[in-house]
């Protein structure tokens, strides 16, 4: 195997990883309310938008700006909980996706009106540049980034399977009448898997942004990769979104080089496709 | 009686006729369409592109005596229409052909604009354009360029900017003189998007250099990629003597950081203007490419020269300096309403007419093109760019031609 190829697959790896790290907070909403948010990749830019404020304010990098990010994410996903979801959760399918896209289209606007159509961007090397492991180049920002995921990641899981909160979480997305009558109260359940799905989004943008542009349409480009994760690794299923998000990653990566740029997302897409054929919940999804 | 009937027609008589003025006054206003990418990826070059045109606006509008013979300032609005004033209708493409043509229907049809400017993109100024053929309304794109764009056989079409035949040009006179001093120009890897743009501008190059016998890689992506270092990685190990960059603002951003994150530096990196030309380049990762050279048409006179005066206008107004694309906005624009003046009227055919007719001369405009006229096809055949580079890191500074230099050219590539 040549050298190149090495750095390829390490570079899909940690690629994947960061789409796994975006794509947890999805997958928690998507499989516990059946609510497909697609105001999601606009959570992630607001992360990123975040850690630049905190940059600029206060000078700090996203040893800061990631916690705040995400605590000020976690609150905003209470409030839209709270403000929108309940309500259109009652109501037909159509409305929760107009309902979220409606919100999608409000916070990017919002910060396109506050902050503009420029481009904005962390300082390089913010969390120490690259390093080089045996000649393979690893940027640091990108190896923290994959790192989070992976706690996350297991957090989350941990969370969902050995916590009595994660149970009760669970009870609700299972059957929310039976939850209420155990004296499970689903409004708080939900609201706080909103607020731990809009938080570890916010953390996600605000890692992101270490080594990414900033735009107030950044939402767009990363948004529509988080639902491909989230689909192949099976809703609800946070494992599964990691193992996906390196999956794709890795295969974006070596058909890129292999094949050409313009064809990776064509054999992204036809081995989804045909993975899905085979197993429709995904990687990780229970049937 | 007689007296008080008498007095009550004056007063209606007098009432009319001053309604019927201030009709007259509001019939004395050129509406003119201007499709431009407001929100979306490219809504930052967009924005810049209309703050340009409101700057043009300004001058054309208002007396601007500090400009001296630049067409249109000095007086206060069209002396060719009676003094009318100038109003734009702004319309967001979103950077999609599908939008951008029903804006262009909806400005042709709903706010009757008599002539439409735009659109940035060349997948959108191609849809745009044709509505605005069909209906037989000029249509100036001053920075669209690609290729097909003027291949169309359309009557309504007008283009004022250099395109891609000129470019091939430019960069193979640039790379033979480089060559002449050393440096290494045998191979070349073009890096574009699959945008009308991007593939329209590389095939053209690819063509042209060729046929010089030079080597062409050619290395394709999707524009607003999410990763580029696969791409980066290609190029590190073919290892090209030169590099040609034909991106949007958002993907050359990625480049610029990938190409640091992997180490990587050609020898000679060149781009082809669009991204390369935002100011948010410049702001978000113009430290880490320094010596990148770029293509334009732009140059800050000496102080005191009308292009100085319209660089102070245009910073006031966005805080922002002009770039080369918003000046190739602003310019042709000029051109458009400096035909309506022309024209006398804002009839479409006769502003049509004045367009093809239209034979500007290097000092009646901002830009250095070697004049403006426009050919059968509607492309303006004196058209030219020269090449600046990003040497500080901060502003671009005009390296090639000789002539044209404020500095020499520098290499290698510095990057970081």
């Amino acid at each position: 195997m040549s050298f190149v190829l090495v750095q390829v697959i390490v570079g899909g790896l940690l690629l994947g990883a960061v789409y796994a790290l975006f794509s947890s907070g999805l997958t928690l909403v998507w499989g516990m309310m059946n609510i497909v948010n697609f105001a999601h990749g606009d959570f992630v830019m607001l992360g990123m938008y975040v850690a630049f404020m905190v940059f600029t304010l206060f000078g700090a990098g996203p040893l800061a700006g990631a916690p705040i990010a995400a605590l000020l994410l976690a609150t905003l996903g209470v409030i839209v909980y709270f403000g929108l979801i309940r309500d259109i959760m009652k109501g037909p399918m159509l409305a929760q996706i107009l309902g979220t896209f409606g919100l999608a289209l409000l916070l990017r606007y919002s910060v396109f009106w506050w902050f503009g159509a420029n481009f904005l961007s962390l300082p390089q090397n913010i969390v120490g540049g690259t390093f080089a492991v045996f000649g393979l180049r690893i940027e640091a920002s990108r190896l923290l980034a994959g790192v989070v995921a992976l706690l996350v990641t297991l957090g989350l899981h941990l969370l969902l399977t050995r916590t009595s909160l994660g149970s009760k979480m669970l009870a609700v997305a299972e059957d929310s009448t039976a939850a209420q009558l155990m004296g499970i109260r689903p409004d708080t359940m939900q609201a706080i898997a909103w607020a731990i799905a809009a938080g570890a989004t916010g953390l996600a943008g605000a890692l992101i942004a270490t080594f990414f542009y900033i735009v107030p349409t950044v939402g767009e480009t990363l948004g529509i990769v988080a639902f491909v994760t989230v689909s192949l690794g099976g809703f609800g299923s946070v494992p599964g979104a990691l193992v996906a998000g390196l999956l794709i990653g890795v295969i974006e990566q070596l058909s890129a080089y292999l094949i050409g740029a313009v064809y990776k997302d064509i054999v992204v897409y036809a081995l989804f496709l045909s993975f899905l054929w085979f197993r429709p919940q995904g990687l990780m999804g229970k049937s | 009686m007689k007296l008080k009937q008498f007095l009550g027609l004056l007063c209606a008589a007098s009432v009319t006729i001053m309604l019927a003025g201030q009709a007259s006054a509001e019939d004395k206003v050129v509406k003119i369409g201007a499709i431009f990418p407001l929100t979306g990826n490219a809504a930052s070059a967009g924005l810049h592109a209309k703050y340009a045109i409101e700057v043009a606006m300004d001058i054309i509008n208002n007396a601007h005596p500090e400009l001296g013979d630049f067409p249109l300032a000095k007086n206060a609005g069209l002396a060719g229409l009676g003094g009318a004033k100038v109003e734009v209708v702004f319309a967001d493409n979103q950077g999609s052909p599908a939008t951008g043509q029903n804006q262009a229907l909806r400005l042709i049809t709903e706010e009757k604009v008599v002539a439409l400017v735009g659109a940035y993109q060349s997948g959108v100024t191609l849809t745009a354009s044709a509505i605005a053929e069909k209906y037989g309304i000029p249509f100036l794109t001053p920075e669209s360029v690609a290729a097909n764009l003027t291949e169309r056989g359309f009557k309504w079409f007008f283009r004022t900017t250099p395109i891609a035949t000129d470019f091939v040009k430019v960069y193979y006179d640039f790379l033979t003189d480089m060559k002449a001093q050393g440096a290494k120009t045998d191979n070349i890897a073009l890096v574009h998007d699959n945008t009308e743009y991007g593939t329209s501008v590389a095939n053209t190059i690819t063509t042209g250099f060729k046929e010089k016998g030079l080597n062409v890689l050619d290395v394709a992506y999707v524009s607003n990629a999410t990763d580029v270092q696969s791409q980066v990685l290609q190029l590190k190990e073919k290892q090209p003597d030169v590099v040609i960059m034909i991106s949007y603002t958002s993907d050359a951003i990625l480049f610029a950081k990938t190409m640091q994150a992997q180490d990587y530096k050609p020898a000679m990196l060149i781009a082809d203007d669009a991204g390369y030309s935002d100011p948010s380049f410049l702001k978000t990762v113009g430290k880490i490419s320094q010596g990148v050279f770029n293509r334009s048409s732009w140059s800050v006179g000496p102080e005191g020269s009308p292009t100085a005066v319209i660089a102070d206008l245009y910073k006031k107004k966005c805080g922002d300096e002009m770039d080369d694309t918003a000046a190739r906005d602003m310019q042709g624009f000029l051109v458009l309403v400096d035909a309506i003046d022309r024209a006398g009227s804002t009839e479409p055919a006769k502003i049509q007419a004045a367009l093809k007719a239209t034979d500007l001369k290097p000092n009646q405009l901002m830009m250095g093109y070697k004049g403006v006229k426009f050919d059968e096809k509607g492309q303006n055949i004196l058209a030219s760019a020269i090449l600046i580079q990003l040497q500080d890191g901060e502003n671009y500074v005009a390296v090639w031609p000789k002539a044209n230099a404020a500095k020499a050219p520098m290499l290698p590539y510095k990057g970081w």
